[in-house]
């Protein structure tokens, strides 16, 4: 599967971590480790920034994080124009690993809240596209 | 105080909606103002630097095109992007060439013709300055991302949504008085009234930010030209001085940036080299412009700046210490948000507000007290980009 499925829509066809699609159907949300010096990245990345190595390997992120902040957009970019209003944060994990996302819908917007305990999750939309979104803890 | 570099011409288009011209036509305005500021032609312009975000008109390669417009040619010129900071670090690639010995007076020219697309285009283009890999697929847009910002900062260091409101009403103060200004009709605490549905700035775009908290869109152009000290002399009665640049990057994803709720991290690692090259501290700036492209990004710049301590930037705004009479006046040429931000012209007109204070020629908008030393601060993308720059007399 490529990478074009990734997203509400895809702006990459092509990447050496479209393996994360894949997870995501698999039903888990994964970042990648550098087998030679352990650095560990979220968004993937098929290459080690810190010791260079292109020796990666897959794992899972945290099940538990807090919600370090969020935005609802009312207004969408081009391309995205039915979705508005809707909610992206960062939740942090601890020890430097953060994860940036959508917030599921069925979060009221009145119970969201900067601290607030999440986890995340794969999501399938109707016309097929992969993706993942955070949901409260 | 090193004294190598300086300016010696300025000139800005007027910021508008809807420029009746291509974007050649556009640089030409700048240019034009700039060359008869210097009192130089174009046989005594070294090189030229053209800079922009791309993707707003259809050209490519715009350097080669622009510089045959305006009489450039044969002489060396190239393209220069780091999104919304274009033409700041267009100017410190000048002040390199010139510094190098490479050539003796070096023009920057900024331009953006934003209104070929239409406003989602444009926020699909500004929202791919970020990652286009990872967060773009997500829906995202410049607004949302500086909401991010503002939702963790308000959240931790008690910054309201009439602190916010205050920054705007100050930018249109001076949107007002500043005929090259895209807004340039009064802003008032009524028009953030959420109760009513008439109120123009009060509606959310990306809450936090609401219409009110968010730059004009605009077409325009910039240009600098710089010259080395023997030039400079020559040529200019009123040289004004680059004595302190300062630049730094982020890491584009959201997911890998440091505290939200302390701001751009590129904010203060290029102000500390800015300040470390000129020899100076926060106190000696007496007048300055911030990269306010949202209502936020005005008091961030604040703290990263060193004029309020970091979480203390509402009180700058709340004692009115950046307006023209306050202690550290701040874009009182209206600023992103209320004179626009065509976004690689941006930073040349920033450096053209400030020389024009330095000489004392900056009309309604000249702060009081002769003042000597000026910055600039201007971020490209999400803090992706930042650079300072400091001029002296
Ligand atoms: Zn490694």
């Amino acid at each position: 599967m490529g990478f074009e499925k990734f997203g509400r829509k895809s702006f990459t066809a092509i990447t050496k971590t479209a393996k994360f699609v894949d997870l995501l159907v698999e039903g888990k949300v994964e970042g990648t480790v550098c087998k030679d010096c352990g650095a560990k990245f979220f968004p993937p990345r098929a290459d080690c920034a810190k010791c260079l190595s292109k020796n990666m390997d897959w794992f899972e992120v945290p099940k538990k994080g807090t919600l370090e902040t969020f935005t609802t957009a009312y207004y969408a970019p081009f391309g995205f124009e039915t979705d508005p209003p809707y909610t992206m944060g960062v939740v942090d994990f601890g020890d430097g690993l953060k994860l940036f996302a959508r917030l599921a819908k069925e979060i009221k917007l009145e119970d969201v809240k900067v601290g607030m305990a999440v986890t995340t999750r794969p999501l399938k939309y109707d016309d097929g596209q992969i993706s993942f979104e955070i949901v409260k803890a | 105080m090193e004294k190598e570099v300086a300016v010696i011409g300025v000139g800005q288009s007027s910021f508008v909606r809807g420029y009746e011209g291509s974007i050649r036509e556009l640089a030409f305005e700048a240019f034009r103002e700039a060359m008869k500021d210097a009192g130089v032609t174009q046989k005594d312009i070294g090189a030229s630097v053209f800079c922009s975000a791309p993707e707003y008109d259809k050209q490519r390669s715009p350097a080669g095109v622009l510089a045959e417009y305006l009489g450039l040619i044969p002489q060396p010129t190239f393209y220069i992007e780091t999104v919304c900071s274009s033409s700041s670090t267009g100017v410190k690639v000048g002040y390199s060439m010139i510094k190098a010995g490479l050539h003796d007076v070096v023009c920057i020219v900024g331009f953006q013709k934003m209104s070929e697309i239409t406003s989602a285009e444009s926020q699909e283009r500004m929202g791919r300055g970020a990652d286009i890999q990872w967060e773009a697929p997500f829906g995202t847009m410049m607004p949302a991302y500086y909401a991010l910002y503002a939702q963790a900062y308000m959240a931790k260091n008690g910054l309201t949504h009439d602190d916010l409101m205050s920054v705007r009403l100050k930018s249109a103060t001076y949107g007002v008085v500043n005929e090259r200004a895209v807004y340039r009709k009064g802003v008032k605490a009524a028009d953030f009234d959420a109760s009513n549905p008439e109120a123009k700035m009060a509606g959310p775009v990306a809450w936090p930010l609401r219409v009110g908290d968010c730059c004009a869109n605009a077409d325009g152009s910039s240009c600098i030209i710089l010259a080395n000290k023997e030039k400079a002399k020559a040529f200019s009665k009123k040289p004004i001085w680059v004595v302190g640049i300062g630049a730094a990057s982020e890491a584009v994803n959201m997911a890998a940036r440091p505290d939200f709720a302390k701001g751009l991290s590129v904010g203060y690692g290029a102000a500390a080299q800015a300040y470390k090259m000129a020899g100076i501290t926060a106190s000696d700036v007496k007048v300055a412009e911030v990269h306010d492209c949202f209502t936020i990004a005005e008091i961030m710049a604040y703290e990263g700046l060193g004029f309020a301590p970091m979480g203390e930037g509402k009180q700058l705004i709340r004692e009115k210490a950046t307006y023209k009479e306050g202690r550290i006046p701040v874009n009182v040429d209206g600023g992103l948000l209320s004179k626009g931000h065509p976004i690689g012209a941006t930073g040349g007109s920033q450096i053209r507000t400030i020389v024009l204070q330095l000489r004392g020629e900056a009309g309604p908008m000249q702060v009081a007290g002769d003042p000597g030393i000026g910055l600039v601060h201007n971020v490209g993308g999400v803090g992706l980009y930042g650079n300072v720059t400091i001029f002296g007399r």
